[in-house]
């Protein structure tokens, strides 16, 4: 129960829409969203086909507390061959979508094929049919939500869509709903684009009725809300400063990535920060936020609404970038900020508006940038190839490239290629700030040692979101550890690994983990869902999940040479702040880690991992 | 003594809690489609607002109604659909300035707040205090501290 039990399995090709049963003995095994869908993905799909080939499929995917009153429950996932790495894409949106589709009857949508012209997908309950989206292929995210509304005269529509860069091709294209939620990483915007599919305007009225025990639900729902609402991070930082309250402490440690990895701490930190989004503005005595937002059934609400100054140079004479939008987060305020070495608060916070408004992941974009900017110093690249100027620190260059990036025309172009293709394409591949052609976020592994390891074993390519040992190592929690030592640090990314797994598959925002361990999700699935939820399984089925999306790579073709860092971080050390003169050491972490798994030397799954977590070898 | 609900939309965060606790109090499922109190998310200015019916005390809706399906709950204020006698001619969704009563086309009637008997059950999920439910006459108490606590007043003795 808490599964709606139906699936929506939609074929491109062929334009037909077919509802199926929801396999309840996976469901039993990878509860769902993450786990689930990866099960229905690597099942279907064969690993080594190209990503943007019709081959590919793509899942939409809810968890079982997605559309519940359980705090955060409105998340969902897209599951896919991922067009910037040809590893397993995952990335999670919250916003009201998630909840949407789950409310009208349908745990996940499978997309497979290719669609022969531009279409989106109409769902309305039960209802779901293909349309010609040939008025809406060539807008933006914004314009096709506002477009899909007047269209169908609903104003309670949601909509998830892709904007241009999907479109054309950008490689790390995002799906964007409700305006300025992202599912973002990896590409799977671009792998949506390679189908022909626009978008998804979906509205449910059913609800979700199926919880096994109501009355314990409430109570356990009630109790974790409790729990969030008590603790400091999710109680107080999180609303008020939204993760941006990050910028200056891990500035302080020496962990703040800065000009494409040369630096661990930017002199402009504070200028980007949280608190300088509180600050009333010089030129219009108005703070660049506006509130702070929740995400459907969220009791944090850490999200941020901002408005832009209207005389800055990004958007004079320009209203349609003066409304209320979503601000700056901590990755995007530092892969949009300190990695290219900008600090100008508003070409950020327009930047960001653009990857939004667009749909491309500012991460990427935004690490991509700082490359083409160390490429641009050292001559390797000029101003006649990119079309302007682009020293470290030019704002104007960073969004002028935002620009070009979201239309795909232009320098955008090869920016949209990612970091990796662009420096090997320029003789430079050393200079991508990459794992598995993913760029990393921020935190410099050189100053938090458990990153390191976190981001070369990351199943999607460098990622903050799959073991985030930053809480342990600087916020202490659960307990803190040592930021730069790698003792125990391959038990705790593990452990990390294994969790988050978990709460991405349930529905909920891994945000909540800040406050709440697996012993406060548990009662919540177990009220909630048929099945074993116990703490015990639950620490099983994360672990399952992480072997499966392992499983995949490795037949896709990855090997123990892909788990690994770039030489800037293992061979130059940090030349300032608490990490002076370490390097990122995962040399020492990584076989203690296989170990741990229950790998081989070679990074492989032994049969008897894979026979003591049901998984087939 | 009576209590109004009483909204404060800049608390608001557009988490839907209310909803789904209005829709679970009164179908005992989690659905916003069927929630009496709607949240509308100004996106442009970045608000978000929640609003249901205000109980007026000459209410159109009961006034409108042909064949007197809707009664006053003389503990609580609340105007309360009778659905028995209910025939769905959507006179009172006509009727109401403020649009607070509508047409459930599942079952053929109309819906409309009817404060959960006095326990209003989308006060009690607010995460922000948004919704609150207090003292009819007072509904105004909060707004007034607020405004006494900004007036410029020294105590006597420093005078």
């Amino acid at each position: 129960m808490a599964w709606q039990r139906q699936i929506l399995r939609v074929d491109l090709t062929n334009g037909t829409c077919n509802a199926e049963l929801l396999n309840m003995a996976w469901a039993l095994e990878y509860l769902g969203q993450r786990g689930l869908a990866t099960k229905y993905f690597s099942t279907e799909v064969d690993p080594k086909i190209d990503p943007l080939s019709p081959e590919n499929k793509l899942i939409f995917a809810t968890g079982p507390l997605t559309g519940t009153m359980a705090s955060t429950g409105g998340r969902y996932s897209v599951i896919t061959k991922g067009a910037l790495t040809g590893a397993i894409a995952c990335s999670n949106s919250g916003g009201y979508w998630g909840a949407e589709l789950k409310m009208a009857g349908w745990d996940m949508i499978i997309l497979e094929g290719r669609s022969p012209r531009p279409v989106y997908l109409r769902i309305e309950n039960e209802k779901a049919q293909l349309i010609d989206a040939s008025e809406i292929w060539g807008k933006t995210v914004w314009q096709t939500e506002e477009l899909l509304k007047r269209k169908h005269q609903d104003t309670l529509i949601r909509v998830s869509s892709i904007g241009r860069a999907g479109e054309s091709g950008c490689l790390y294209a995002a799906i964007i709903n409700d305006l300025h939620r992202a599912a973002g990483r990896s590409g799977v915007g671009t792998v949506m684009g390679s189908k022909n599919l626009k978008a998804i305007a979906v509205r449910g009225t059913k609800g979700v009725g199926k919880i096994r025990d109501f009355k314990a639900f409430m109570a356990a729902t009630a109790a974790g809300k409790k729990v969030l609402k008590d603790n400091a991070v999710t109680g107080q930082g999180l609303p008020t400063y939204g993760t941006q309250v990050l910028m200056n402490v891990i500035n302080e440690v020496g962990a703040l990535p800065t000009r494409n990895h040369r630096d661990v701490q930017f002199e402009g930190a504070r200028d980007i920060s949280a608190e300088a989004m509180h600050e009333k503005r010089k030129t219009d005595g108005k703070a660049n936020l506006v509130t702070n937002q929740a995400c459907f059934g969220c009791t944090i609400a850490c999200g941020r609404i901002s408005k832009l100054d209207e005389t800055h140079f990004t958007v004079v004479n320009r209203p349609e970038y003066w409304g209320a939008s979503g601000g700056l987060e901590y990755e995007a305020a530092w892969a949009l900020g300190a990695a290219n070495g900008v600090n100008d608060l508003e070409a950020l916070t327009y930047a960001n508006f653009l990857c939004n408004e667009d749909g491309f992941d500012p991460i990427s974009f935004g690490a991509t940038v700082g490359a083409v900017m160390e490429l641009y110093g050292m001559g390797v690249l000029t101003s006649k190839e990119i079309g302007i100027e682009a020293p470290f620190g030019s704002a104007k260059a960073l969004t002028y490239l935002a620009e070009l990036t979201a239309r795909g025309e232009g320098f955008g172009k090869e920016v949209g290629l990612g970091s990796k293709r662009l420096c090997a394409k320029y003789g430079h591949p050393e200079l991508s700030m990459s794992v598995k052609g993913q760029e990393f976020p921020a935190y410099d592994s050189r100053g938090i040692q458990g990153m390191g390891l976190a981001y070369a074993t990351a199943n999607r390519g460098a990622c903050h979101l799959r073991g985030y040992t930053v809480a342990s190592e600087i916020l202490g929690v659960p307990v803190k550890t040592d930021p730069l030592s790698t003792d125990g640090k391959a038990a705790l990314v593990k452990a990390f690994q294994d969790a988050t797994a978990v709460f991405d598959s349930a529905g909920i925002c891994l945000f909540t983990s800040f406050a709440w361990t697996l012993a406060d999700v548990a009662p919540q699935l177990q009220s909630a869902c048929e099945g074993d939820w116990s703490l015990e399984n639950l620490n099983v089925v994360g672990e399952r999940i992480w072997n499966l999306e392992r499983q995949f790579n490795l037949a896709a073709g990855f090997t123990k040479a892909d788990d690994k860092l770039p030489d800037r971080l293992l061979k130059e050390a940090a030349k300032t702040g608490p990490a002076k003169g370490k390097v990122n050491e995962l040399g020492k972490m990584l076989p203690e880690y296989y170990e741990l798994r229950g790998w081989t030397p070679e990074g492989r799954p032994r049969a008897d991992t894979l026979q003591r977590l049901n998984l087939p070898a | 003594m009576m209590n109004s609900l009483l909204i404060d939309a800049s608390k608001c965060t557009g988490c839907l809690q209310c909803e789904m606790a209005c829709s679970y109090e009164n179908y005992g499922i989690f659905a916003p489609a069927k929630s009496r109190i709607k949240v509308f998310d100004f996106h442009e200015t970045g608000r978000k607002v929640p609003y249901t019916c205000t109980q007026c005390d000459e209410a159109w809706c009961m006034r409108a109604c042909p064949v007197g399906a809707i009664t006053l709950d003389t503990a609580t204020g609340a105007k309360i659909v009778n659905e028995a006698t209910c025939v769905g001619c959507k006179v009172c969704t006509i009727a109401c300035p403020f649009g607070t009563i509508n047409y459930v086309q599942e079952t053929g009637k109309v819906q409309k707040c009817d404060l959960c008997g006095g326990k209003p059950a989308c006060a009690e999920a607010c995460p922000t205090g948004a919704i609150t439910y207090v003292d009819a006459n007072w509904t105004g108490l909060e707004r007034m501290r607020t405004w006494a606590a900004k007036l410029d007043t020294q105590p006597a003795a420093n005078a």
